[in-house]
């Protein structure tokens, strides 16, 4: 498991270690002091794509930038491939810097420079030779598919394509890991899902370890395999992502989740909900089925065995973290003979299920 | 007008041009590290010196903010130990030199300002020193603004540089005092403005050319 609760003995399959990390800003100016970070311990996995999701203020952006030394934690230990960040002096820092690669919301291009020029930046600065620099370059242009565009300028580039040259910027100096600091919050969905799947394809080809912060469940659900969840500068939930998606524990997560396409019940139906049955009234049941119980048959046999009409009021057949996800809500009777036969049935197919409500 | 009238003419022109770019060459390569540094060394930037900052910041406001003329009156004895005279093309160079200085900084601060902190962060994760902060990143973003900063500064000192006529500097605002004004020579004072709009108009061209070149970031796709 890469996020671990147990993170002050970091196995040494950890990429990076938060070991009861804390920041604490001091009022200065206009802005009083505020804390962005309590006591977080987080352990990343060598070769995971571990997501870090939270709304805007909660705490990620300046976690993430703890990773590389942007920030300094003001208590507390990030170790990167067990070496504590917070120990190095500014030139070991640097060394630490050309050794992880970053992408950024707003892709952070020179605009005085080529396609060409911005992936060779990070190389220039480690003191590489033109014609290496030319040999690394090529190929990673290759690979993000845009080596017609390497003399073009970024202002002739659209959104996604900028993200890819950043992407392959963060990759010259072949890191072994990469931060992504909301990469796909720019972007369009389509353009997002098309820079997801480069990100995946990337952690595949080149065994690069990727930890990306986001306030975006769809780009938890895409790519990764493991998944903090942080709020007000605390971690309230974490586990692999499929776990987490499907049985969420905190409350943030929930509220999170409840963004996704296919968890939203129509507003009518919402509106029409109620806590307590009235006689005559329906049941309104979310149920929650994976792996196997996705491949069944289930309503046709959920008709059978309840014996009554049953109700599909929303539905949405998924894929997290690779694995198959099914939510179903469906409505019917809610008297007790009916309802009796129904959680039987639920019960013996290993069914998650939650009474939303009744409606008339 | 007589040959000898537009030989002076002829003369004051070159004399205005050399004073303008002498003083604008060293006053740049001074103001530039100044403006630089005024723009990298607040607190928490990269060369973090805040007091002296704010110290460099109060000086270069001081000398923006004495007129000109009076600049002029008030650093004759500094421009007689540097060039041993205190009137004529050479003498001018000197205040026209420490007026551009403040004048660059101020310019070149904020032509750095203007770049994206995004881009000093992304330069900072690849590892980059300040150093190269400044060189790779800064400067050569920076580069649009700059032209156009010097450009403004050329303008300025072309301008300067007639007012330190009055005071026997040379060239050609020296010209037009002694012909056009206090010989009553308006003819003189005509060519005298002509060619002077014509230097303005050169260098401002070549400058917004120079910047547009530069300029990546409003390309046509």
């Amino acid at each position: 498991m890469s996020v671990s609760a147990q993170s002050a003995t970091p196995s040494a399959d950890a990429a990076v270690v938060f070991d009861g990390v804390s920041k604490h800003f001091p009022a200065s100016g206009n802005s009083g002091a505020f804390t962005a970070l309590d006591n977080v311990s987080l352990t990343v996995d060598r070769g995971s794509i571990t997501g870090i999701i939270g709304r805007s203020g909660a705490g990620k952006s300046t976690l993430i930038r703890l990773v590389n030394g942007l920030e300094k934690p003001t208590g507390g230990k990030v170790l990167v491939n067990g070496v504590d960040v917070g120990a190095l002096d500014e030139a070991a820092l640097r060394a630490l810097r050309r050794s992880v690669g970053m992408i950024f919301q707003h892709f952070n291009l020179l605009s005085s420079r080529t396609v060409f020029g911005n992936v060779a930046l990070p190389l220039e600065i480690s003191g590489m030779d033109k014609r290496a620099i030319e040999q690394r370059v090529r190929p990673l242009l290759d690979l993000v598919g845009l080596a017609d565009k390497h003399g073009r300028y970024p202002a002739e580039l659209s959104g996604g394509q900028k993200q890819r040259i950043g992407i392959a910027r963060a990759l010259a100096t072949e890191p072994k890991l990469l931060l992504s600091d909301e990469a796909t919050s720019a972007l369009d969905p389509e353009t997002t899902q098309s820079i997801l799947e480069l990100l995946k394809r990337i952690n595949a080809e080149l065994g690069l370890t990727v930890l990306l912060i986001t306030h975006e469940m769809e780009v938890v659900k895409a790519v990764t395999s493991d998944v903090a969840v942080i709020d007000h500068g605390r971690i309230v939930e974490r586990g692999h992502t499929f776990d987490v998606f499907t049985h969420p524990k905190h409350a943030t997560t929930r509220a999170l989740l409840s963004g996704l396409a296919g968890s939203k019940l129509p507003d009518a139906v919402v509106r029409a909900l109620k806590p307590q049955p009235a006689a005559g009234d329906r049941a309104v049941v979310r149920l929650t089925f994976f792996g196997a119980a996705a491949e069944k048959p289930l309503i046709s046999q959920l008709i059978k065995s309840v014996g009554a009409e049953v109700n599909i009021i929303a539905g949405t057949i998924d894929e997290i973290g690779g694995a198959p996800y099914g939510s179903l809500v469906v409505a019917y009777g809610a008297d007790a003979e009916t309802s009796g036969r129904a959680e039987r049935f639920f019960t013996e197919n290993g069914l998650v299920t939650e009474v939303l409500g009744y409606v008339a | 007008m007589s040959p000898d009238l537009l030989l002076r003419i002829g003369s004051a022109t070159i004399d205005t041009i050399y004073m303008v770019a002498v003083a604008g060459l060293i006053g740049s390569l001074i103001g530039l590290p100044i403006g630089i540094f005024l723009a990298t060394s607040g607190k928490g930037e990269l060369f973090p010196a805040p007091t002296l900052n704010h110290i460099v910041g109060l000086i270069v406001n001081a000398t923006r903010s004495t007129p000109f003329i009076i600049l002029v009156v008030a650093i004759i004895p500094f421009t007689r130990l540097l060039t041993g005279t205190s009137i004529g093309t050479k003498a001018a160079i000197v205040p026209l030199t420490i007026a551009t200085i403040p004048f660059v900084a101020r310019l070149v601060e904020a032509a750095i300002r203007e770049i994206d902190k995004g881009l000093i962060e992304a330069a900072r994760a690849m590892g980059a020193t300040p150093m190269q902060i400044v060189f790779k990143v800064l400067l050569a973003e920076a580069r649009p603004a700059l032209t156009l900063a010097l450009t403004m500064t050329a303008v300025s000192l072309i301008g300067y540089s007639a007012m330190v006529g009055a005071v026997g500097g040379g060239g050609l605002g020296d010209l037009g005092i002694r012909y056009g004004y206090q010989r009553f020579m308006p003819d003189v004072m005509l060519v005298v403005v002509i060619v002077l709009i014509v230097l303005v108009q050169l260098v401002q061209s070549a400058g917004d050319g120079l910047a547009r070149r530069f300029d990546k970031k409003n390309r046509k796709t």
